[in-house]
């Protein structure tokens, strides 16, 4: 299929795939250097799921007690249990504070101090109160007051766009092709340089604080592509979802002085972090929950505990928890005033993704040779800050940091380069993929493939992991990517066909999913968010280095030669809390 | 949990063979706790995977699922079907045009946006640290930036329906956060463009606006306040 057979061309300096935190803080980078520049995203900008984080951005300002960026630093590299790269998380603690100045700058309302300043509260893990917030809607506001300086930018959006290829050939990318979901059609993007901002990849579990959207849509293209994913089987789960649900109850609670409970109405983090009790790092807090309902003080035995928040009072709730308090309620008619909140482990956090270096150029080896035109930002690139396990309040800051890293990066690129041509028949991948999907006769449903791949991905994939479980989970992969070969849908049409979107998104969440196992399987070590209980240590002598994985004609290839930037006053030692 | 069973009437409207929307019943049971969310995507998956809706979140912050259920603008993310008994009645946002099923066009929801300068203007000179704001200045806009830009109260404005031209609540709430921020230097640039006849003045203070908003914003309050600067402003 030709080029002229698209329902659209558009021909664009910098494409940038995903409207989340790191996608608009790039976009904003660019057009206000004057490049041509769009944002490309499967909902409206505003709708996206950086929006649903509460509690915080990290930055030391030192607003209300004493804090210093190496301090900053050494949280993050203890929070992920040392696996993060020193070089990265030295250069993210420094430009953390100006990107929180700069956002302040953008009109967003931060909570105050009384005389003015940014307030600051405690969150798990970071040794002083960091977190500069709004209430507990922080995300929501960064991501608002980020569109409303795109749209004075005049940032063009092509919104309800679902990106369905990565056009890379000769390790140069040079565009993408994405469905035009409101319309229908298959439009071709030729770019100059082209970031995936494309957010995380948890909506594979059934618990999980994800929006509908998290499909690791980004992650999922980059494989396609023949490239690597790294450190994809440290997924972080977060933990106080609500029951049954999974949504984020902010950690933020825990921050302003909220407990977590067991049966006999004890605070059991007392008996796994003695110091920092609620605020560990989530890791440590998730394990610990999951401990109690493993050995049944769940509450009346079952598979929840609670967060209490009963003795901050109702002006403290009201005031700096209003979302905590109005999620419960609508969802378990639940008054967080007067009783306490069933909670659970939640697939949270994914802290793999798309290797990038530290310009947020994708990497396509362990030696760091970098795929030209293509960069990475955000909850969808690994480069790694997180390591093995993220901190509260280190995403969003994350996401805008390296976004406007990236954002830099791509119109010093796009200055000096030219647009590469096209690959020849760019179109037919994709095309070839809906009309199976729309004209074939296979019998299987996209639902039942997926529900049974989120089902098993929180039983055999969660907080706890061993060798039988994952290996089963591999074996159910493998049956479930069989069937999805014979996926068609109900619905024929062009227009807003959300049956196609779910079915394209479901192969997504396959072939991701078969990476996180076959990593999770081979690393044999208990490091960060993931705990293996056949071996429930962390081994630096052997596994102090990241995963490297590429699918390869339906297989797994995995690589364990990239190693992990060490600095000489940061070496790991043992992780107490 | 114990299941329920429930009759759900949706306005369907499929473009390519609807000349006009039509309704269509579904009974199902489900489980006594759900959303009309839930209701929704056990029909899409299960049933009839033609149907279409919007969602992302799940959890009332992205304001994709803003629709009409039972006469109310509601989420259908954060709203029990219990709420209505037995029988539920959905139907795409009034006041905007259908796209297919419960899926409207938010393109012109969006480009009012633009059109009120939806963002913090400065013309001060930048410090090198944070602008002070006192708690109580905040306290003057911190509710108005709890909007999700989910368009409920902006389709449940009766001055809306005849005049779709008009800015609306959610533009205008908009314009509200900014005006009133004590940041922002741009207040006479945007009092301008809402003192016009598709602007503030075609707000007769109905208050459907404030009824239909999932965040309780007290929305004809401000835009309220919104008129006294404007006329405060041009004397």
């Amino acid at each position: 299929m030709n080029i002229e057979e698209a329902s659209g061309y558009h021909k664009i300096d910098v494409l940038i795939v995903g409207a989340g935190l790191a996608g608009l803080r790039a976009a904003l980078e660019a057009a206000q250097s004057g490049r041509s520049t769009a944002v490309l995203t499967k909902v409206y900008p505003t709708r996206s799921h950086s929006g649903g984080a509460q509690g915080g951005i990290a930055a030391a300002l030192a607003n209300t007690s004493e804090d210093s960026l190496e301090m900053h630093m050494f949280d993050t590299i203890k929070g992920s249990d040392y696996l993060a790269d020193q070089d990265i998380v030295a250069r993210f603690v420094d430009e953390a504070v100006q990107t929180v100045y700069e956002f302040e700058h953008m009109g967003v309302p931060f909570s105050r101090t009384p005389d003015g300043r940014i307030d600051q509260r405690p969150f798990g893990g970071h040794s002083a109160p960091r977190a500069c917030f709004a209430q507990d809607v922080t995300g929501h506001v960064l991501l608002h007051t980020l569109y409303e300086q795109c749209i004075r930018h005049n940032v063009f959006f092509f919104s309800e766009f679902q990106v369905l290829s990565l056009l890379v050939e000769d390790d140069i990318c040079s565009g993408v092709i994405a469905w035009d979901i409101r319309r229908g059609g298959l439009h071709a993007f030729h770019a100059k340089a082209v970031l995936l901002a494309t957010g995380g990849y948890g909506r594979a579990w059934k618990i999980t604080s994800n929006a509908h959207a998290n499909t690791g849509d980004g992650v999922a293209l980059v494989l396609d592509a023949g490239l690597p994913l790294e450190d994809m089987e440290f997924v972080q789960f977060h933990p106080t979802g609500l029951y049954r649900h999974g949504i984020l109850l902010s950690e933020a609670a825990r921050g302003e002085g909220a407990f977590i409970l067991n049966d006999r109405g004890e605070r059991f983090m007392k008996r796994y972090a003695a110091e920092k009790m609620e605020l560990a790092p989530r890791d440590v807090v998730s394990r610990s929950e999951q401990t109690e309902i493993n050995e049944g003080r769940g509450i009346g035995g079952r598979d929840y505990v609670y967060l209490d928040l009963r003795h901050l009072g109702k002006e403290k709730i009201l005031g700096r928890l209003p979302q905590i308090h109005d999620l419960a309620l609508n969802y378990l008619k639940i008054d967080a005033i007067s009783e306490p909140v069933p909670i659970q482990p939640t697939a949270h956090y994914s802290m793999g993704g798309i290797p990038a270096n530290i310009n947020g150029e994708v990497i396509r080896d362990p030696k760091g040779s970098i795929v030209h035109g293509l960069y990475a930002a955000g909850e969808a690139s690994c480069m790694s800050l997180h390591g093995a396990n993220r901190l509260g309040t280190n995403s969003l800051q994350d996401a805008a940091t390296f976004g406007r890293i990236a954002g830099t990066r791509m119109v010093r690129f796009v200055n000096e380069n030219d647009f590469q041509p096209l690959p020849a028949d760019p179109l037919s991948g994709t095309r070839a993929k809906i009309a199976r999907l729309s004209e074939g006769r296979g019998k299987e449903r996209h639902a039942p493939i997926r529900e049974r791949l989120q089902e098993n991905m929180t039983r055999y994939l969660g907080v706890f992991r061993n060798e039988s479980d994952m290996l089963k989970m591999g074996g159910i992969i493998a049956e479930l990517q069989q069937r999805y070969g014979e996926v068609t849908v109900d619905d024929r049409s062009r227009p807003f066909n959300l049956d196609l979107l779910e079915a394209l998104e479901l192969e997504n969440l396959l072939s991701f999913s078969q990476v996180i196992v076959a990593g999770a399987i081979a690393r044999r070590e208990s490091r960060g968010a993931h705990f293996r209980t056949d071996f429930p240590k962390r081994n630096d002598a052997e596994w102090l280095k990241h995963t490297l994985a590429w699918r390869k004609e339906g297989r797994v290839v995995l690589d364990f030669s990239k190693g992990v930037v060490i600095f000489p006053q940061y070496q790991p030692q043992e992780r107490k809390y | 949990m114990a299941n329920i069973n429930i009759d759900i009437k949706i306005l369907r409207y499929q473009p390519d063979t609807d000349g006009k929307p039509r309704w269509q019943k579904f009974e199902l049971s489900v489980e006594d706790d759900s959303t009309v969310l839930d209701v929704l995507n056990r029909i899409h998956w299960e049933m009839d995977g033609t149907l279409a809706y919007r969602r992302s979140c799940r959890s009332s912050i992205c304001g994709s699922c803003a629709m009409k259920v039972n006469g109310r603008n509601v989420l259908a993310c954060e709203t029990p079907v219990s709420r209505f008994g037995r029988r539920l009645k959905i139907e795409p946002l009034p006041g905007f045009p259908i796209i297919k099923d419960l899926v409207v066009d938010m393109e012109d929801f969006f480009e009012k946006l633009q059109r009120i300068k939806s963002y913090l203007i400065l013309k001060k000179p930048i410090p090198d640290k944070e602008f002070v704001q006192t708690p109580a200045q905040l306290e003057e806009i911190g509710e108005s930036t709890l909007c999700i830009l989910c368009a409920a109260c902006t389709s449940a404005c009766p001055s809306l329906w005849p005049n779709p031209d008009y800015m609306g609540p959610a533009a205008l709430l908009k314009a509200y956060r900014f005006v009133f921020d004590s940041r922002d230097d741009g207040a006479d640039e945007r009092l301008d463009i809402v003192n016009d006849k598709n602007g503030i003045w075609r707000c007769h203070t109905i208050f459907n606006c404030m009824e239909a908003c999932p965040k309780k914003i007290k929305i004809t309050e401000y835009l309220s306040r919104l008129k006294v600067k404007v006329v405060e402003n041009s004397i």
